[in-house]
């Protein structure tokens, strides 16, 4: 998934000259997880360049660029530093657009790694998807797989509105299915890592049906959605799995078709439970699909603490809480 | 797309972007001899009482003590007694070898990540000598030597890295990020320069309640780049708090050199002029001039004359941590080629120059320390390694959820009880 993310830096550098990279360790280092390895050699030191360590100005300045016209693509290193630019991106960027009535724009992207599993602990494990898909004027974005990563990436440098762009580090190397006592399968063994050289796009806004089935639909994203595959198929369970890829703009076609098939849904995600991103997902399913709805639909979600590190392992939704929650709803 | 390319006015001149760049990279062969270093006892030493005027040049000199015939010289030799001396000695040794078996730990798969201070291990223990045991520190995550240095016990601190049952926050953060209220040591956070202000905080209340502790917070060069570096002047310069305030200049913030976080057009030590308190830069490897420059700034605080920011100016010998290999991005031999030398080298030769002194006592030392934090490892490893507390969770899992709140609500008393059940099912 790095070198698909490498990709798309890199076809976009190429294309677009108005495309920069920034970032704390981003530049001659290629980033602490290396997906802008390489890049600050071949575009040179101010198209993909290294920042100070301070978030907010990160932000801050992208947003600067994306006025003046260029579409900045910064990185903040973890998502769980993303907190002192707060204020940049839901006061500014967010509403640039809306408080000038459309005469300026931010076209900017977020890229941060996001989420647990690496025993990174509080200060770099945390989920916090849900503080951006709750402010208006902000996309967020979500790939589970190099092919999605790729295309995603680029549709979200060519937007003209600004994107966070979280990436699922847990699967950085391959598809960790939530089995971590098992052995670790790289990505070369996967459909999805045959990314192509080129551009291309996978347009924000559009879920993917990553599993069909008929009696329980799951809706994921991120590393939940390896674990959810691994989980169906351990329970012999024929569950309909939709990987969402985008936050915001959510696919509600593409949930309301599935829910109304099945009748059942189970909602998953590695953030804590408490007015999560599933909260919305569980209110837009009971206002439009009620009365398709055969039982209450569960959620199964990170536990409401801070991220523990050594246990790590009982605090992760893995298979277990994500079958539990599939089971009752079946058996409601 | 609107072409932002083309040269809107062809007779202004064309502006460019200036991106710093360390002068040695990997390939490089690191030259330092451009560096100023000026000569040890050639800096003045004002009053405790002097205003930031009086003191302007001491932010872009280098306090030293110790010179090359390793004798302490000039006004801010402190003038120490061999037993302190060779206590500092001692500390610097304890963290190196800690922090080489703790390391070595995180590679043998015993714990997840770890964080050497090698190089400058000068700067927290000699500061911990020149502050009062009472006062409190809000450090980073490379002031281990602080805990040693108060005297906290070896085996918890194991046991923190290795997040085992005998680890006393439970297991719940990651290696390093160490707290005691008891040794005036402040949890640290993985969030960068979050404790700076909040030092200057802690020094407003000892202020408010008229008490006579006075606060030190501890900041990185790279972290400076921060808001909450700016937060934390601002506040103790309004408000006069006696407080201590630090930046550890390791010249390294994982691959970004000081100069991406300004400091190729200042020290960091002048920050201080803009907030109008005094800003002393001082030779982080010379563990004199770094207990005499704490000394001078903790007497300033505790006497009500106000806040002093100290650069120790030091080299980060280790990669930032056991996730990244400084070989990728700058010379391997850089470290080495430090001008400043080694902080337990430097004091060793001191106390042998002033025939307190030998090698057979420094051999014996070492080897004192060594078989220490080895017995300590053994102890500690004997309660679990993150290896085996990962899978079999010897904390109560039950303890994931305490301390969230100081009463548990009822959602969080339903997933625990969930979370139990659910273990219980993956026993089955």
């Amino acid at each position: 998934m790095i070198q698909a993310l490498n990709s798309a830096h890199d076809v976009m550098l190429g294309r677009d000259s108005n495309v920069v990279a920034m970032g704390e360790d981003v530049g001659y280092f290629g980033g602490v997880f290396r997906v802008t390895e390489g890049l600050q050699k071949k575009y040179g030191r101010t198209r993909v360049f290294d920042t100070p360590i301070a978030e907010n100005g990160i932000v801050a300045t992208a947003i600067g660029m994306a006025t003046y016209g260029l579409r900045p693509v910064a990185e903040i290193q973890f998502a769980d530093y993303i907190y002192p630019a707060y204020d940049q991106i839901v006061s500014e960027a967010a509403r640039i657009r809306y408080r000038t009535a459309g005469e300026w724009n931010v076209p900017m992207v977020i890229r941060s790694p996001y989420g647990g599993g690496i025993f990174g602990g509080q200060t770099h494990s945390q989920s916090p998807e849900a503080l951006f898909t709750h402010v208006a004027g902000l996309k967020t974005v979500i790939p589970s797989n190099p092919y999605d990563a790729k295309g995603l990436l680029i549709a979200a440098i060519e937007d003209d509105d600004p994107v966070l762009f979280f990436e699922p580090k847990r699967i950085y190397n391959g598809p960790f299915n939530g089995f971590f006592d098992r052995p670790m399968v790289p990505w070369a063994k996967h459909e999805s890592s045959d990314v192509p050289d080129d551009y291309y796009k996978v347009p924000l806004g559009k879920a993917k049906v990553v599993r069909e089935g008929a009696d329980v639909t799951v809706l994921a994203y991120g590393t939940m959605v390896h674990v959810c595959l691994a989980t169906v198929e351990e329970m012999g369970v024929d569950a309909e799995i939709i990987d969402l890829r985008t936050l915001v703009p959510l696919d509600i076609e593409a949930i309301e078709e599935s829910v109304r098939k099945t009748g059942r849904c189970v909602v998953v995600h590695e953030a804590t439970r408490t007015t999560g991103f599933g909260a919305e997902l569980v209110a837009l399913i009971e206002e439009r699909c009620f009365y398709s709805l055969e039982a209450p639909v569960q959620r199964a979600a990170g536990f409401d603490t801070p991220y523990p590190h050594s246990l790590e392992w009982a605090y992760f939704p893995g298979p277990v809480r994500i079958g539990t929650a599939i089971r009752k709803t079946l058996e409601d | 797309m609107r072409d932002n390319d083309a040269p809107k006015k062809p007779n202004r001149p064309q502006l460019s972007l200036h991106v710093p760049e360390p002068p040695f990279r990997p390939g490089d062969t690191p030259d330092f001899s451009s560096l100023v270093i000026p000569p040890a006892g050639a800096a003045p030493k004002p009053d405790i009482t002097a205003s930031m005027t009086e003191t302007e040049r001491l932010a872009t000199g280098l306090i030293r003590v110790l010179d090359d015939e390793h004798k302490a010289v000039g006004p801010w030799d402190p003038k120490l007694d061999p037993d302190t001396l060779r206590k500092i000695l001692r500390d610097m040794i304890f963290v190196r070898i800690f922090d080489d078996r703790m390391y070595r730990a995180q590679r043998q798969g015993k714990t997840s990540f770890y964080m050497k201070a090698t190089g400058e291990e000068a700067v927290s223990t000699a500061a911990a000598a020149a502050l009062d045991r009472d006062d409190m520190n809000f450090p980073t995550y490379r002031q281990q030597g602080l805990l040693v240095a108060r005297g906290y016990p070896l085996v918890e601190m194991m046991c923190q890295v290795y997040s085992n049952r005998g680890d006393k926050l439970n297991g719940r953060q990651l290696p390093v990020m160490y707290a005691s209220k008891e040794h005036g040591f402040f949890s640290v956070s993985g969030n960068l320069a979050t404790q700076f202000p909040q030092a200057v905080g802690w020094a407003m209340a000892s202020a408010i309640k008229g008490d006579s502790r006075i606060a030190m917070g501890w900041i990185g060069d790279g972290s400076t780049a921060e808001g909450d570096f700016h937060a934390g002047m601002t506040f103790a310069s309004v408000y006069n708090a006696p407080v201590v305030l630090a930046i550890v200049n390791n010249q390294w913030a994982i691959s970004s050199f000081s100069g991406i976080a300004g400091g190729e057009r200042a020290t960091f030590a002048q920050r201080a002029i803009g907030y109008g308190l005094p800003g002393l830069r001082v030779d982080g490897n010379d563990a004199l001039a770094v207990y005499s420059v704490v000394r001078w700034a903790a007497d300033r605080a505790r006497s009500n004359n106000g806040p002093a920011l100290i650069e120790f100016f030091t080299y980060r010998a280790s990669g930032h941590s056991t996730s990244d290999d400084p070989s990728g991005y700058r010379p391997a031999e850089e470290a080495k080629a430090w001008p400043l030398g080694d902080p337990i080298e430097r004091l060793k030769a001191h106390l042998i120059a002033i025939g307190e002194w030998d090698q057979e006592r420094h051999q014996a030392l070492e080897e004192e320390c060594l078989a220490e934090v080895r017995a300590a490892q053994k102890d500690a490893e004997r309660k679990g390694t993150l290896a085996t507390t990962s899978i079999d969770f010897p904390h109560d899992v039950r303890t994931m959820f305490t301390d969230v709140y100081a009463e548990m609500p009822w959602h969080l008393k339903e997933e625990q009880e969930s979370m139990v059940a659910e273990l219980e099912a993956k026993k089955r």
